[in-house]
Formats: C-alpha cells, sequence, structure tokens
C-alpha cells in the first residue's frame, strides 16, 4: 500500500473513530453548548468536520499517489490504465 | 379547487413535463437509460445523490422518529456521513471498474469481477426484492402527504395513482436524466420547505432553538440522549444500525449505479468531500419533529408531526407548498427506484439467466415495460400491506447491506471467490431473515442486519482462504 494510501486511510478512520465509536462516551445531554444538547452538538460537530477530513486526504493522497492518465486524479491501485 | 390544491397540482405536473422533457433529442441506449451517458459532471452528480437521499423519509420518517422517539433518529444524520466517507475510497475504484469494462449495473459489476452469471443474478434478485418495498415506502409517504396537504380534496389513493402516471412518464421517456432533472425542482422546495418550518416554528414559539431544547430537557428527561423515548434503541443499537447503514447506503443498486453515471475519479472524490454537507437539511427536520412534541404532544402517529405542525403555525396555502415538495420528494427517488429495478430484471435476470443472447433494443424495451410492471406491484402493495415508514427502510437496507463484503473484497482483495461471496451473501440474508421473524431484531442490543453483515464477512473472507489459489482472473486486475 503507498504512503498517501495509508495516510488518506487513516484520516477516513476518524469519522468512524468519532461518530461511532465514541458514542457511549458523548450519549450525555448536558453539558449544553452552543444552545444544543450535548450529544447533538458531538455529532453534528464531526459531520461538519467531515468534510474537511476527506479534504485533508484527497490532498495527501494527491501528494504521494501522482494521478494516472485518463480517469483524473486516481493512483492508489497502481494499475495499467485503461 | 383550493390554493393548496393548485400549488400541488402545478408543481407536480409542471416538474413532470420538465422531466419529460429532460430525455428529448438523447437516443435510448442503455448507457443514457441508466447512467446518463457517464457524463454528469460535479453538479449534476451533486443532484442525482441529493435527489436519491432526500426521500419521503427525510420529510416523515426523521421527524416522526425525532417526535416519537428522540436522539435515536440521530442516527440518521451518522449514517450518510459514514457513507460518504466511504464513498470516497470505495466508489472511484467502482467507476474505474466500471469505465473499464462497460458496467450499467450493480450485477454487472459481481458478473465482471467474480465471472459469475449465477453470482450476478442472486444480486439483482435481492436488490430487485429490497427496492419494492422502499418504492413503496415513497407511495405510502406521497399519498398521506397529498391527502393531508389538499385538505382531504384529494384522497390518497388518487394521489398515489396519478402521481405513478406522471413519476412512469418521465422515467419511461428520459431514464436518469429525467429524475436528475425533476430532482432540481425538488430539492429547492424541499429545502425552503425544511428552513422556514425547521428554523420559524421553535423561534415563533420558543423565542429561539436554544430555549426550545430548554424546554425539551426540562419536560423529558434524557429524551435527547440514548435509548431517547424508547426501552430498545440504545447506544449499542445506534453505533450498529450506524455501520450497517453506512456500509449498505452505496450498496442500494440505485446508488451503487449512480457511480457509473460521473464523469470521472475525480469528480466522484470531490462530491465525496462536500456530501456531508446534504446532511444539514436532516438536522432542521429533527427541529420541526421537536418543535412539534411540544405544541402538539400526544399525536397517534409520529409520522404525522410535520404536517400537523405546518397545518396548525401556517396559512393554507404553505400547507400546498409543502405538499408539493413532498411530493416531488417521493416522486423523484421512485423514479430512480424504479428505473433501477426495472433495468435489473430486463439485464440481469432476464438477459444474464434466461437469453444471452438478446440484443440490447430487447434488453431496453423490456426495461421500460418493467417500469410500469414494478409500478403496479408496488402499488398494488401499497394499498394492501401498510407499516410504519422506517421500519420498511430499515428492512430493505438489511437486505442490500450483504452485498458490501463482495464489493469491498472484490475490488481490493484478489483472492475474494465467488463462491465464498455468494455463500457469504446468503448467510447473512438468512441471518437477517431469521432474526426478524424470530422478533430478535434488536438481537441483544444490536441491529439484526449489522448481525448478519458480520456473519456474511466472517464467511466470506474464511471461504475464500480456504480456496486453494487466487482465482481472480488477470483480465480484471
Amino acid at each position: 500500500m503507498k504512503k498517501g494510501t495509508r495516510a488518506a486511510l487513516l484520516l477516513g478512520a476518524v469519522p468512524f473513530v468519532m461518530l461511532v465509536f465514541a458514542l457511549p462516551i458523548a450519549n450525555r445531554e448536558h453539558p449544553v453548548v452552543l444552545g444544543l444538547p450535548f450529544l447533538l452538538f458531538w455529532i453534528l460537530a464531526w459531520v461538519a468536520l467531515t468534510p474537511a477530513v476527506l479534504y485533508a486526504a484527497y490532498r495527501l493522497e494527491k501528494k504521494h499517489n501522482p494521478p494516472d492518465r485518463g480517469d483524473g486524479g486516481e493512483g492508489g491501485d497502481g494499475s495499467e490504465g485503461s | 379547487m383550493s390554493a393548496a390544491l393548485l400549488i400541488i397540482a402545478v408543481v407536480v405536473v409542471g416538474a413532470s413535463a420538465l422531466g419529460v422533457l429532460a430525455g428529448r433529442r438523447v437516443p435510448m441506449n442503455l448507457e443514457n437509460w441508466t447512467v446518463g451517458g457517464r457524463r454528469f459532471g460535479v453538479v449534476f452528480m451533486w443532484l442525482l445523490m441529493a435527489g436519491e437521499i432526500y426521500t419521503t423519509f427525510t420529510f416523515l420518517g426523521a421527524s416522526g422518529w425525532a417526535y416519537s422517539k428522540g436522539a435515536p433518529s440521530f442516527y440518521v444524520i451518522i449514517y450518510g456521513t459514514l457513507a460518504y466517507t466511504l464513498s470516497f475510497f470505495i466508489l472511484p475504484a467502482v467507476w474505474r471498474a466500471g469505465k473499464r469494462h462497460g458496467l450499467h449495473t450493480q450485477p454487472d459489476f459481481f458478473i465482471k469481477r467474480y465471472g459469475s452469471r449465477a453470482l450476478g443474478v442472486l444480486v439483482a434478485l435481492i436488490g430487485v426484492v429490497s427496492i419494492v418495498p422502499y418504492l413503496q415506502l415513497q407511495l405510502t409517504g406521497l399519498g398521506f402527504i397529498v391527502e393531508v396537504a389538499s385538505d382531504r380534496a384529494v384522497s390518497s389513493t388518487a394521489a398515489i395513482v396519478v402521481a405513478f402516471v406522471l413519476t412512469c412518464l418521465f422515467v419511461f421517456t428520459s431514464g436518469i436524466r429525467g429524475a436528475a432533472w425533476v430532482s432540481i425542482v425538488k430539492d429547492i422546495l424541499m429545502i425552503a420547505a425544511v428552513a422556514v418550518v425547521g428554523i420559524g416554528v421553535p423561534i415563533a414559539c420558543f423565542g429561539s432553538i436554544g430555549t426550545m431544547f430548554k424546554l425539551l430537557m426540562e419536560r423529558m428527561p434524557g429524551y435527547l440522549a440514548f435509548p431517547g423515548g424508547t426501552a430498545e434503541l440504545g447506544v449499542g443499537w445506534v453505533m450498529s444500525t450506524c455501520l450497517l447503514t453506512g456500509a449498505g447506503f452505496y450498496m442500494w443498486p440505485h446508488v451503487f449505479g449512480s457511480a457509473f453515471s460521473a464523469k470521472s475519479a475525480e469528480t466522484i472524490k470531490r462530491n465525496a468531500i462536500i456530501m456531508p454537507f446534504y446532511q444539514i437539511p436532516i438536522l432542521l427536520v429533527f427541529f420541526v419533529g421537536f418543535a412539534a412534541l411540544l405544541v402538539l404532544p400526544g399525536l397517534a402517529n409520529g409520522d404525522t408531526a410535520f404536517l400537523a405542525l405546518v397545518q396548525k403555525q401556517y396559512p393554507p396555502w404553505f400547507l400546498g407548498f409543502v405538499g408539493a415538495a413532498g411530493a416531488l420528494t417521493a416522486m423523484v427517488p421512485a423514479s430512480v427506484l424504479v428505473l433501477f429495478a426495472s433495468t435489473l430484471i430486463a439485464k440481469n435476470i432476464y438477459r444474464t439467466a434466461f437469453a444471452p443472447s438478446a440484443g440490447e433494443d430487447r434488453v431496453i424495451r423490456l426495461s421500460r415495460i418493467m417500469v410500469f410492471v414494478i409500478m403496479v406491484l408496488a402499488l398494488v402493495s401499497t394499498f394492501f400491506l401498510r407499516r410504519e415508514l422506517v421500519y420498511l427502510l430499515i428492512f430493505g437496507y438489511d437486505g442490500v447491506s450483504q452485498f458490501f463484503p463482495g464489493v469491498v473484497l472484490g475490488l481490493f482483495w484478489k483472492r475474494a471467490t465467488k463462491q465464498a461471496v455468494a455463500a457469504g451473501i446468503l448467510v447473512g440474508v438468512g441471518v437477517v431473515v431469521a432474526l426478524i421473524v424470530s422478533g430478535r431484531d434488536p438481537f441483544l442490543g444490536v441491529n439484526a442486519g449489522f448481525v448478519g453483515l458480520l456473519a456474511n464477512a466472517l464467511v466470506t473472507v474464511g471461504l475464500s482462504l480456504a480456496a486453494k489459489s487466487a482465482a481472480s482472473s488477470g483480465e480484471w486486475t
């Protein structure tokens, strides 16, 4: 697995950790943040941060794996192109 | 004719006409019918995805769950985000396979990757069986919305029949392009409706959204943390359901197929990055459900909360506007569902299993006829089998999620074999059906579909490892 792909996959794990595996800890109504119960605030915050995380993954992949010809920006599979 | 009814009629007929016109001057072959000629850029992909994601469930089911169950409804906002994250990693590879091998449907992918027509037919069958209840859900929701919004001037049955005719018409003439164009009207109306109600009512009734939540937490402590107003939907259920539906989202035949419509792998990646913002309107829908809980407590059916709140707080013409938005929110997903179900039947059941020599003309003609057949099937089951909205959706998810190991391992693991994938899918579906039929969903606090998915993944990996050699064809990689 290429370096960029591994880093991108690690970033991709972030939403799963925060929005699934951290739920038992975030499962509470207090404290209230920005007028929202804590659980809802936590979920919204990570939903809103996910595009930033994915964008970082996108930049990393692009930097480490230069795009193939023909499909505009994909280099993770080491294929010969079509 | 009342103002509300007039608005509904004008919007629904106008949008359908737009859908019919979308297919003008496009020769109808399989490439244009299912994947829009593989030419959709970021904007059209956005429209198509929004068309598929915001269904009547967003309108009625999510507000209904917020109303009647509280926090467990939050799973809706989580699983989409997980699905988009997965799509960033998986869909570009699906797209490349589609481009290289000229694939149109999900079973095409299985047939090509695993070199097994039988596996393709199995996937197509499970796909169609999962789609029909989802389609029925759209029709039930539509009938209900129009009946209430027109103040009973139009019966639910009449509304469903009219919508059925219009939807068939624009699918029949324009294929996937029709759905994307009608989706433009639908998204604008829907987002306007949920923004006006979701922000307007809390401010008008309580002063602010923060005050609304403060009141809720005072009156119903614990309602906004899992398991909310339920006994069985605790944090384990939410976690397993999010993982299941997050994995299953892109396994719906119509959503999987949308990957083939993109212009490039790059388009798909960029789209995945911005997709989590799609979840914001769902938050507003939750606000609607929570506001209704304070303003109109004690409704017998939570699914009625959205419309009951609009009826109480707004003039009749606005109810018509919401009704029109709601009707389109059912028609667009219905059109995509019926299009893919009909293509699966024509291409991957009829041709793959019974007539491998059938030409493209024959497949496309049969697809177009099947549009009507499937809609009639859904229509009949809508009139005779009604259930609470969200459960139907979960049943469908349990089925299509079982494709996940076969797709992901097929893309990234050469050793995955057709026998292992077929056995995995059958075991997964078997476990789900057994648990649901015996009343064990959730099973030990975990979503039954997730239990099935785990069993499926174990079987698929285990049998693949047990196979003597890597059986993957050189042609694929």
